[in-house]
């Protein structure tokens, strides 16, 4: 039991550390997938928003995690 | 497979400071046996999720694998920044080794027969866990292109090269750069994951696959300049 437990705990961390920087990640995502849904003409706008979105996400993260 | 590679040299050093550590205080043996069945289990996870996966539609597998690709991408990359930085301690090998071993040695005390089960299983346990992450890489990148196998080899390829290695010197490997892989893969990961999200989200990227490089490249200046904001000696106004 023990062992399950710690596998599943292993593999929701594999994908959630900090639980900010995954919530982020995913409104970013979310963002420039509605953008890409609802104007298709604008995909190439929704790739930018998804790039500099993450890049944005990461320093935001490592800035704010380095303050605590 | 060279990200595959990588990934595998620094998830199989940190499963190889365990195993050496159960094979200090209780022999080969169980240390083997326990490290072989977890490597079991893990291919029979590869074996069997993998060619699942190449019957989800194309466009909604990119899609699932992008976005899992970035958060686990950014994850490792957003660590490496922060140890880069100093921010949080260095994975400590040695470390790791000699609380695992004391922790053997306390078993050892409190229950003498039960305890080649329990140094397998400990074995077993640091093999299954440190090789998810490999596992979950081998599938996200070959996922939907038929690579299962050269990504596998590339895998198997890193677990023989640091188990052939550690065998050898019987130490754990400290001089490993693992911050650095960690960093390296990280990057990759973060630009195949953004690349892939995007063309699940029916993004044409300019260049097509040589985007990838771009975004890596973009990652990694991010990544170094963020080590080096954090780096820097902080001045302290006093009022």
């Amino acid at each position: 039991m023990n062992m399950l437990i710690a596998v599943l705990r292993e593999l929701i961390g594999l994908f959630v550390d900090d639980g900010s920087l995954a919530l982020m990640i995913l409104a970013v995502v979310t963002l420039a997938g509605i953008l890409a849904t609802l104007m298709p003409d604008l995909r190439l706008a929704a790739g930018a928003i998804l790039l500099f979105g993450c890049l944005g996400v990461l320093v935001a993260n490592v800035a704010i995690a380095a303050r605590r | 497979m060279t990200t595959v590679f990588l990934a595998s040299l620094v998830e199989a050093v940190e499963a190889l400071t365990i195993v050496l550590a159960v094979a200090t205080v209780r022999g080969w043996r169980p240390a083997g046996l326990g490290a072989f069945a977890g490597l079991l289990v893990l291919a029979l996870i590869v074996v069997a999720l993998g060619p699942i996966l190449d019957r989800v539609p194309l466009h909604l597998l990119q899609l699932a694998i992008g976005i899992l690709l970035l958060l686990f991408g950014m994850r490792w990359l957003r660590k490496a920044i922060l140890r880069s930085a100093g921010v949080i301690p260095l994975h400590d090998e040695l470390m790791t080794f000699a609380a695992e071993t004391a922790e053997l040695r306390e078993q050892a005390r409190r229950n003498e027969a039960r305890l080649d089960w329990l140094a397998a299983l400990a074995s077993f346990k640091a093999v299954l866990l440190e090789g998810l992450e490999v596992v979950f890489i081998v599938i996200a990148l070959s996922a939907g292109r038929g690579m299962l196998i050269p990504a596998s080899a590339g895998a198997l390829a890193a677990c023989l090269l640091v188990a052939g290695v550690g065998f050898l010197v019987h130490r754990p490997l400290a001089r490993v750069p693992e911050n650095t892989l960690k960093f390296a893969v990280g990057v990759m990961l973060s630009a195949f994951g953004l690349f892939w999200t995007g063309e699940g989200l029916g993004v044409a990227w300019p260049g097509a696959d040589l985007a990838i490089v771009g975004f890596a490249v973009l990652f990694l200046t991010v990544g170094l300049a963020s080590v080096a904001f954090l780096r820097r000696p902080r001045i302290k106004v006093l009022s």
